[in-house]
Parts: structure tokens; C-alpha cells; sequence
């Protein structure tokens, strides 16, 4: 293992740690790649070419092969986004309940494209394909949190809720 | 209400815990299949009709069968929890309210073909479900029902929970072999079949969670009694998801069989806004649409394809009068655009070019001959793919095209939508 990038990417004990008891549950290292991936993302919220080169280190694999499983699967996050990610779906059941007319009111509100972050870095919007939760659409994640039977009301009361974390936690602005 | 089985236990207060679970007779059936040789677990399965819940519908135990007695590489059990067909919503309750139904009815099923190990491929969205599964995983090891000689049986059992990142196709089995090992989720060609060359080289079986989930009910109750609760050679309940515009949309238990009018009307209490049903998808988004003259089918895998359509997940999507069906499956073709994964030709340049053509339609800009390029485009997928991917596009573009051609036609007559903007539901609040 290399220090080296280690420290470059500092992952907390606990990750590495979890990381090793994964590996263990495994014929072979390669095969933790995704559920090790995720693991280093959770740590420092998105996936640095430093994290990658770490990981490729760690299974013993060739970077390239990291770089084109990061890139394959949509939930890995090759670039820094807001500190909150709003995933709203907009597939067919969340479509049918509305989901386009609340993505349009949280790109208004945000000032913001789907898939852009808000001028001060706290939010990204993000439109999502189907997250498994079509009986009770119009769904979103809240940095990864399910929020489901969404009309503006709650979706403003979201917004609210995560200004009002981000104020108490002193890094607002 | 008809008899419930799978969903008996998701009001109980915990129902995810070991405690309750076992107060119930949970791990019995585990107990019971342990104490019956291999094929004899195999041979009643068979007898049970249950037939795979993940949309194929093939039959549980006679794929178990498949797989050699002997082999020399280890044989493993893959949980498919990718659970991304839009329109599908089951697997993660199973997993949220009752993760110890999924390891018991798993350790049978491994027990049955031999395999030693099982890793649950669960949506990487999934995040409450896989924490309720790992927690129920833990409970079940530190009481001896997973791991090492499982209740002094002798037998060895591991289960590991392995995370999926957002590919749809990674639901397809070879895909989430693939995924499973660390790699793209890219199809692989068969034959060779997973049976005979599957995870990390060895025989492998790759089931649906909710097919898992009745396992231990038919070892319990026996064969017969599961094969009663539904048609011949559709045994069994069924969850089934209902979205769009019914006044109560949810997840319901309903034996096989049971007909679309009656889920529609009956359990789901109709049509919202006192409309009227234009259309209905009836087993997940990859499944031909139905219109409501054909709601009388009944709920099963073999009456559905009777009609031409699919039983698939058992994900019905109501359509009211207010939906554009161009802009309905258009919706849907961008997300197959999306999904393929870009292995082979006719899906990966096929469906994409089915989007924007469907766009142009919706978008008004549609031209003469747009419907015949759009059946040729799906002429060239169908068949032509490794895997269904470009197939599940192609189809409900087809039913669409087939059932409601005229409102095609008028599309690009008219150089407009005829049905007008998405309604906005909070317009008057």
C-alpha cells in the first residue's frame, strides 16, 4: 500500500477498516471494487482521481480498471458537487404524479439547471432515473435520504430543513 | 382479504428483528430443509409452481436443478436486489420489514443446490433496506442460522450484502455476475448458462428476492398449498406495485391470478378525479401496454402472454385520460437510452435514436414515416442484443405504437401535442 496517496486522500480509520472487513468477504479483492468504492465516497463525498488511484492500490488492480467501473455505474461521483444533492426522478410513475412541474420549482427556487450546483456550493440538482419507490411518487433522495409523496409544500420544507442545518453547523454562506 | 404470506408480518412493530421473526416460527422451515436431502427440497419447490418474481417467471426449482451436483469450483447463490424496473417497488420491503424471510428462504435455496455462500446484489440506493439486511445478517450469524455449521447441521452457510451503483442493467443476470465480481455491468453471452459457469467461474443461481421470500412458507406448508393459492402453474401470491393515477397507490399481496380490473378498481379504489382509464402498464415499464377493453386478464404469467403482453414484476402503472401516450413512452425510451449499456450496436444506437425520434414526435416536429422508422429501428434490436435490454425498449415501443397508432398519427399531423402540457396536480393550491 502506498502512504503516500493515502495521506493524499485521508480516509478516516473507521473506512479504512471497514474496507479490510470487506475485502474478507471475498474469493478474490478485485470483487470488493464497488461496495469499496462506495465505502471511500461516503468517506470524503466524492471519488478524486487520488481515491481511485488509492482503491487501485488497495485491490491490487490496474487504475485504469477503476477509472472505467467509477465511470460505468451513475452513482459513483467523479467531480465535487454541493454539499447537499437533491436526486428528484422524473421516470414514468413519478411523471405521471407530477415530478417534471416539481423539478421545474426547485430549479426556480435554486436558480439552478438540473445537474448544476447553486452559486454558493450548497446545493446540486440532480434528475434521476427510477429509485424503486413508485407507489408513493413523486419521490426524491436528500443526500441519499428517501423523501417520498412530494408536493411543493414539502419540497419547500425541505429547502428550509437543510438552511436551517447548514446555518446551525456555522457554514452557511 | 385473501390470505397473505409474504407481507403477514410488515405491520408488526420490529418486524425486522430475529426475536419476533422466530416467535413466528421463523428459521423452522430452515430446521425442517435441513433434516430433507437436497433434491427433496428441489422436488417440492418444483411441485409449488413458484415461478421467478423477478419478470422472467422461469420455474424456481428447476433452475436450482440446473446446477451440477458436483463441481469443483464453489457454487453461489446471487440475490438479485437490483430492483430497477421502473414501476417496481417489493424487493425493498421484503428487505426493510422482513430481511430474515429473504436469509432463511436463501439459506434453503443454497442448501438445495449445494452452494455455501450467497451475496445480495441490492440497489446502492437502497441504503435503509441494506442497513436493515446487514443488521438481520448479523442477528442471524451471532445466532448460528448463518455461518458456520448452521444449526449444528453440519452445514456451512455465509450470506454477504454487495452494493450496486446505479445500473439498470445490472438487474440482468449475468450483468449483476459481472457487477458482482468488480467489474462494468456488461452482459455476457450464453451459453455457457450461470448454472454451469456463473459467479467467480462457478455454477451459480441468481434469484429475486421475492422469490426467495416464499421459500420457507413452502417447505413449511408444503407444495400443494402454495400451488392452491393461485392458477395451475402460477402458484403462489404475488406483490404487486401500483403507481400513477389510482386513488390508492401501494404495494398489495393478491394471489395469482387475480384480474387487473379487480387490483385497479377494487383494491386500489379506481381512478383518481373521477377520470377515466386510458391505459395501463401491467408488469413493469418493459411490459406492452394494455388499453381497458383487455383488464379483465388475470394477473399471471401465462394469461399475459396470452394477450401479448408480460407479467414481468408485477409493476402496474395506471394511465389516466390526461396522459400523452407519446410523451408516456418517450419518457420511457430515454431512460433504456440512458440504462444501455453500450456493448452491443443495435441497443446502444438503436434506442437512443428511438428517444429522439419519439422527442421530435412529442416536440411537435414529427415527420411521414416516423412510425414505420421507429418499428424498423426496433426491428433491429430485437434479437440482435446479449442481453433484453434493447428488447425491453423495443417492445413497449411497439405496444404503444400498436394500441394507440392514431394518436401517433395526429402527433405529427397536427405538428403538436393534441393532449397539451403535463397537468401540474398543485395548479389550484
Amino acid at each position: 500500500m502506498n502512504d503516500m496517496s493515502e495521506n493524499e486522500i485521508n480516509l478516516q480509520a473507521a473506512t479504512t477498516s471497514a474496507i479490510d472487513e470487506i475485502v474478507s468477504h471475498y474469493p478474490v479483492a478485485e470483487a470488493a471494487l464497488l461496495p469499496v468504492l462506495h465505502k471511500v465516497q461516503d468517506d470524503i463525498g466524492w471519488l478524486p482521481v487520488a481515491a481511485m488511484d488509492w482503491v487501485a492500490e488497495r485491490l491490487d488492480l490496474p487504475r485504469v480498471r477503476v477509472y472505467g467501473v467509477t465511470s460505468f455505474y451513475t452513482m459513483f461521483r467523479r467531480e465535487e458537487l454541493g454539499r447537499h444533492r437533491l436526486e428528484i426522478c422524473t421516470n414514468i410513475s413519478c411523471s405521471l404524479m407530477g415530478a417534471e412541474h416539481l423539478r421545474d420549482h426547485l430549479a426556480r427556487k435554486l436558480g439552478v439547471r438540473p445537474g448544476q450546483t447553486t452559486a454558493d456550493g450548497r446545493i446540486t440538482l440532480i434528475e434521476v432515473e427510477c429509485l424503486g419507490s413508485c407507489g408513493t411518487a413523486p419521490v426524491m433522495l436528500v443526500d441519499d435520504e428517501f423523501h417520498e409523496n412530494l408536493d411543493p409544500q414539502k419540497v419547500d420544507k425541505i429547502l428550509a430543513d437543510l438552511e436551517a442545518l447548514d446555518k446551525e453547523a456555522g457554514k452557511d454562506g | 382479504m385473501a390470505e397473505k404470506v409474504l407481507t403477514a408480518r410488515f405491520e408488526q412493530k420490529d418486524s425486522y428483528r430475529l426475536e419476533g421473526y422466530r416467535a413466528d416460527g421463523g428459521y423452522k422451515a430452515l430446521e425442517k430443509a435441513l433434516g430433507m436431502k437436497p433434491e427433496e427440497v428441489i422436488e417440492e419447490v418444483k411441485k409449488s409452481g413458484l415461478r421467478g418474481r423477478g419478470g422472467a417467471g422461469f420455474p424456481a426449482g428447476v433452475k436450482w436443478s440446473f446446477v451440477p451436483k458436483e463441481s469443483e469450483k464453489p457454487k453461489y447463490l446471487c440475490v438479485n436486489a437490483d430492483e430497477g424496473e421502473p414501476g417496481t417497488f417489493k424487493d425493498r420491503y421484503i428487505m426493510e420489514l422482513d430481511p430474515h424471510a429473504l436469509i432463511e428462504g436463501s439459506a434453503i435455496a443454497a442448501y438445495a443446490f449445494g452452494s455455501h455462500a450467497a451475496y445480495v446484489y441490492v440497489r446502492g440506493e437502497f441504503k435503509l433496506p441494506m442497513k436493515r439486511l446487514e443488521e438481520a445478517l448479523a442477528e442471524a450469524r451471532k445466532a448460528g442460522l448463518i455461518g458456520k455449521n448452521i444449526l449444528d447441521s453440519g452445514y456451512d452457510f455465509e450470506m454477504w450484502v454487495h452494493p450496486g451503483a446505479g445500473a439498470y442493467v445490472c438487474g440482468e443476470e449475468t450483468a449483476l455476475i459481472e457487477s458482482n465480481e468488480g467489474h462494468r455491468g456488461m452482459p455476457r453471452l450464453k451459453p455457457p448458462f450461470p448454472a454451469v459457469v456463473g459467479l467467480f467461474g462457478g455454477p451459480t443461481v441468481v434469484n429475486n428476492v421475492e422469490t426467495l421470500a416464499y421459500v420457507p412458507h413452502i417447505i413449511n406448508r408444503g407444495a400443494d398449498w402454495f400451488a392452491s393459492l393461485g392458477p395451475e402453474k402460477n402458484g403462489g401470491t404475488k406483490l404487486f406495485g401500483v403507481s400513477g393515477h389510482v386513488k390508492k397507490p401501494g404495494l398489495y399481496e393478491l394471489p395469482m391470478g387475480t384480474s387487473l380490473r379487480e387490483i385497479i378498481y377494487d383494491v386500489c379504489g379506481g381512478i383518481r378525479d373521477g377520470k377515466e382509464l386510458k391505459a395501463v402498464i401491467p408488469g413493469g415499464s418493459s411490459t406492452p401496454v394494455l388499453t381497458p377493453d383487455e383488464i379483465d386478464v388475470k394477473m399471471d404469467f401465462d394469461s399475459l402472454a396470452k394477450i401479448g403482453s408480460m407479467f414481468g414484476s408485477g409493476a402496474i402503472i395506471v394511465m389516466d385520460e390526461t396522459t400523452c401516450m407519446v410523451r408516456a413512452i418517450a419518457r420511457l425510451a430515454k431512460f433504456y437510452a440512458h440504462e444501455s449499456c453500450g456493448q452491443c450496436t443495435p441497443c446502444r444506437e438503436g434506442v437512443p435514436w428511438i428517444h429522439k425520434i419519439l422527442e421530435r414526435i412529442e416536440a411537435g416536429g414529427g415527420r411521414e414515416g416516423d412510425i414505420e422508422l421507429l418499428l424498423d429501428i426496433c426491428d433491429n434490436i430485437q434479437g440482435n442484443t446479449i442481453c433484453p435490454l434493447g428488447d425491453a425498449c423495443a417492445m413497449p415501443v411497439r405496444g404503444f405504437i400498436d394500441k394507440f397508432k392514431a394518436e401517433f398519427e395526429k402527433h405529427i399531423k397536427q405538428g403538436k401535442c393534441p393532449i397539451g402540457p403535463i397537468p401540474n396536480p398543485w395548479i389550484n393550491q
